[in-house]
């Protein structure tokens, strides 16, 4: 019976589909199967780009192509004087999506909101725990149950965040991905089913795309929401193909069966330039590759030890082999396209003869370090051992001897936040949201130490600098703080900075109104396909 | 005959348990954890991980999780994902038809082929033909998966347009799954063309996962039947007067069968380790993939469960092939 119920179900939502039409269709080749679509759950790019973009907006959008910050379900917003109390205005009629499975009643207002972010927050809300292992990663890394004193609804379309301290990123962060509205009457109707983790698999948002059919590890497919309140989308259908090997997407881009793709193959990109039909975007990412010495261990507890060994490698090597150039050298902790990059600092000369005098002023003969290398490659980082073999190399020219370690990515993660680790380690940062601070505290505080602060580097100088930055609403005067924190972590030398890697998004002539995104996410609001 | 199914069927208990077992502590045993890999780059506090396995209850002991888990099977229950949040069982059920189609027709494929060419072989043994067609099997046998097939997508797909790249049909083709099986249910959608699109999509994987076995097949029929064809009772055969075609392929094909279909039922583990990769390489959703992601992310329900049903398909075929030697030689029977 239950068989036959799921043959004529089929059978109805397929005449309802009509036969195979083909109408304006944009296909997207994906990198990877979304974990869920739920984006507060999860961290990774490929899911946001299936549910965050797609199916949700935000109180505020980052403006597309950029890291500015603008206008998204909140039309306007003010912050106290004393930067504890963010009140939004909320746009007024945001419909949310009409699905197969749930028709809204009513429109987007506050309480949408604060159930968003309590049941993310607080440990006693009822979805807080709706899927086992509710890690609410990004929540908790922004440290927004530490932050957020409260939410309040003012009225149907006022609502205001209290916070515990002044935190200047906190625009910012509301634009990030696991800050997406979901709609709590859908919530609610789920609680009733007792279909909790229904919110997980058949999203529901605001979004300029309505979720329709995800069939896992092969395709997801959208449809344009009518009722979008910036106005419907130029395409009818989105559909993500999921295609994970980057060869593969390269091949299909090229034989018309997708329109966009993501992340080529190095030794692809002068290939797929060279294709009359297609156009390759290119864009410096929001990243920074570093070598961390661990500052809490001799001799690498010597300021003139690390420079010595910045000093001791030629960068633009590493870059040429691991990127075939397509990436820049870094200087400092945060990538050039970032508000606040101080380009005023120099890069530490490349000087084998300078570096082996200053290690033996030092007091430090015959050296003998560890390198870490990272298993997997990474958009900053493709090739970490390669690169730590070029260092190796460098290094040996100054008298100091490497040796390249490398463990199981699980496992690299957790030896290399240890504060007793032996050995400088590979790592690197793709920006979240586009503030200095999501560099500079978060991979340099004094409160990262023993986790993502890798050099085990606690500056006080460096942290009061940003920690004041964090709490001043003056741009103006949160610019100069960073870049006096970039003086100092030069100065400090804590990590030798690698690289910053350019990103490369190959599509089809025919798509238009698509912009790369610095923030690393994949959009297709706005953008329209010639016929 | 019933005894002997029986017999069978008993060696499957201890086997089933020991399986759970493995599948159950290896995935530990590897560095790493779960909740580890989610964050990634981003580093959880040692206080918020603690708590997030205690809630995924991954912080009990590892026999007392075992228990729960071989409870939760008798029960039906083989968890769920820690990564997708969705049923393992759910997801083996949607994904495991398209794993199944594309090793049904490779295996074909397989079969086809490799036992004409063996037997082609063996006839014309010592001539170009046998020392061609043995030739192309070792090369065949020798073939890295992942190159082959990019070589195949490349020459076929890109360079002549003949073949799509990847996927299981045409994206222009929409209909809700009934079967899982894309040939039968794009028949059962009544679309036009949507047939002819997913064989197209099939084929080649199908000739990727199949070269292997192939070369198998071929080798294995081939030895078999020059063994069988040295023997007294063919020979007398051929002194009756029997046609050539009766000699070899009644008398000589049917003794020479049984190695050959030991061969093919081992087939199916080789068969699924080379969906992983064809997988792949053609995105066809299936379990190889789906396996292979979960032992990255370390998603323990995935990987354990995963393995268990996989372990269960290739006890069962490898029970059918023991009963098909009963159909094709009696005396083991008895």
């Amino acid at each position: 019976m239950k068989k036959l119920t799921t043959l004529l179900a089929a059978t109805a939502l397929a005449s309802m589909m009509g036969t195979a039409a083909w109408s304006k269709t944009l296909v997207y080749c994906s990198e990877a199967s979304p974990e869920g679509f739920d984006p507060g759950l999860y961290t990774a790019g490929q899911t946001f780009d299936a549910s965050s973009r797609t199916v949700y907006n935000r109180l505020v959008e980052f403006k597309h192509g950029g890291t500015e910050v603008e206008p998204g379900l909140a039309e306007s917003w003010t912050i106290s004087d004393d930067g504890l109390e963010y009140t939004f205005k909320l746009r007024a009629d945001v419909k949310f999506q009409t699905t197969d499975y749930f028709t809204p009643t009513r429109d987007f207002n506050a309480d949408d909101v604060i159930f968003s972010f309590e049941r993310q927050i607080r440990e006693d809300h009822p979805w807080n725990k709706y899927v086992a292992g509710a890690a609410w990663e990004y929540a908790d890394g922004m440290g927004f149950p530490q932050l957020i004193k409260s939410i309040e609804k003012v009225d149907d379309l006022t609502v205001k965040f209290v916070l515990n301290h002044p935190e200047a990123p906190f625009i910012a962060d509301l634009g990030m991905d696991f800050a997406s509205i979901m709609s709590k009457e859908y919530a609610d109707k789920l609680a009733a089913d007792g279909k909790l983790e229904q919110l997980n698999q058949m999203p529901l948002g605001t979004g300029p795309f309505t979720f329709v059919a995800y069939q896992p590890d092969a395709v997801i497919r959208y449809k344009a929401n009518p009722d979008y309140f910036k106005g419907q989308e130029k395409i009818d259908d989105l559909i993500f193909a999921i295609t994970t090997d980057a060869a593969v997407r390269a091949q299909k881009l090229k034989a018309g069966e997708c329109h966009i793709m993501p992340y080529p193959n190095a030794a692809d990109v002068a290939d797929l330039k060279a294709d009359p039909n297609l156009t390759v975007l290119e864009q410096p990412g929001l990243n920074v590759a570093y070598l961390a010495y661990n500052t809490q261990q001799a001799p690498f507890d010597k300021v003139e030890v690390r420079r010595a060994l910045n000093m001791a490698v030629n960068k633009q090597p590493i870059i040429d082999a691991v990127f075939q150039g397509a990436a820049e050298v870094a200087k400092n902790p945060i990538p050039p396209t970032m508000w606040s990059y101080n380009n005023a600092i120099e890069d530490d000369k490349y000087d084998p003869e300078a570096a082996k005098k200053m290690l033996e002023e030092a007091g430090v003969k015959d050296l003998k370090m560890k390198i870490w290398a990272m298993p997997v490659s990474r958009p900053y980082m493709l090739n970490a051992r390669r690169a730590a073999e070029l260092m190796q190399a460098d290094f040996a020219k100054v008298g100091v001897q490497a040796e390249i370690l490398s463990y199981e990515w699980a496992e690299y993660l957790k030896l290399s936040r240890e504060e007793d680790r032996d050995g400088a380690v590979i790592m690197g940062w793709t920006g979240d949201n586009g503030d200095p601070d999501n560099f500079l505290d978060t991979l340099l505080g004094c409160e990262a130490v023993g986790g993502n602060n890798r050099a085990q580097w606690c500056n006080e100088e460096f942290d009061k600098l940003v920690k004041a930055a964090k709490k001043s609403s003056d741009q103006a005067e949160r610019t100069k703080l960073y870049e006096e924190a970039q003086v100092v972590f030069k100065r400090e030398a804590p990590w030798m900075t690698i690289d910053h890697s350019v990103g490369f998004i190959p599509l089809s002539k025919k798509v238009t109104g698509f912009h790369m995104d610095p923030l690393g996410i994949h959009r297709f609001d706005g953008v329209d396909i010639a016929e | 005959m019933l005894r002997f199914l029986l017999g069978r069927l008993a060696v499957l208990v201890p086997t089933f348990l020991g399986v759970s077992l493995i599948a159950f502590s290896f995935i530990r045993l590897l560095p790493g954890d779960p909740v580890m890999l989610m964050s990634g780059e981003r580093a959880m506090s040692p206080e918020r991980h603690a708590q997030v396995m205690h809630d995924l209850g991954l912080d009990r002991p590892f026999y007392i999780q075992y228990f729960d888990y071989l409870g939760s099977i008798l029960q039906g229950d083989l968890g769920t994902s820690i990564v997708t949040k969705r049923p393992v069982f759910d997801d083996f059920l949607s994904l495991f038809p398209a794993t199944l189609e594309l090793s049904l027709c490779a295996i074909i494929l397989a079969i086809c082929l490799g036992i004409p060419a063996g037997m082609l072989a063996a006839v014309k043994r010592g001539t170009w033909l046998d020392q061609s067609v043995m030739g192309v099997a070792l090369v065949g046998y020798s073939m890295p998966i992942f190159w082959w097939g990019l070589l195949l997508i490349i020459f076929f797909s890109g360079y002549l347009g003949w073949t799509p790249v990847s996927g299981r049909i045409s994206l222009m083709y929409f209909f809700p799954p009934v079967t899982g099986f894309m040939l039968i249910d794009s028949l059962l959608s009544g679309q036009e063309g949507a047939f002819r699109s997913a064989l197209t999509y099939l084929i080649l994987p199908t000739v990727v996962l199949a070269t292997i076995p192939l070369a198998v097949i071929a080798r294995q029929t081939r030895s078999a039947m020059l063994e069988v064809l040295g023997e007294d009772y063919v020979r007398t055969a051929r002194a009756k007067g029997l046609s050539p075609f009766r000699v070899i392929g009644v008398h000589a094909l049917r003794n020479a069968m049984i190695p050959v279909i030991t061969t093919i039922g081992l087939q199916v583990g080789v068969l699924l380790a080379g969906a992983i990769l064809t997988e792949t390489i053609f995105s066809w959703p299936g379990i190889g993939k789906w396996m292979v992601d979960a032992v990255f992310k370390r998603d323990y329900a995935v990987v354990q469960g995963g393995l268990l049903l996989i372990a269960a398909i290739i006890m069962l075929v490898n029970l059918l092939v023991d009963l098909t030697y009963g159909l094709v030689n009696p005396r083991i029977r008895h």
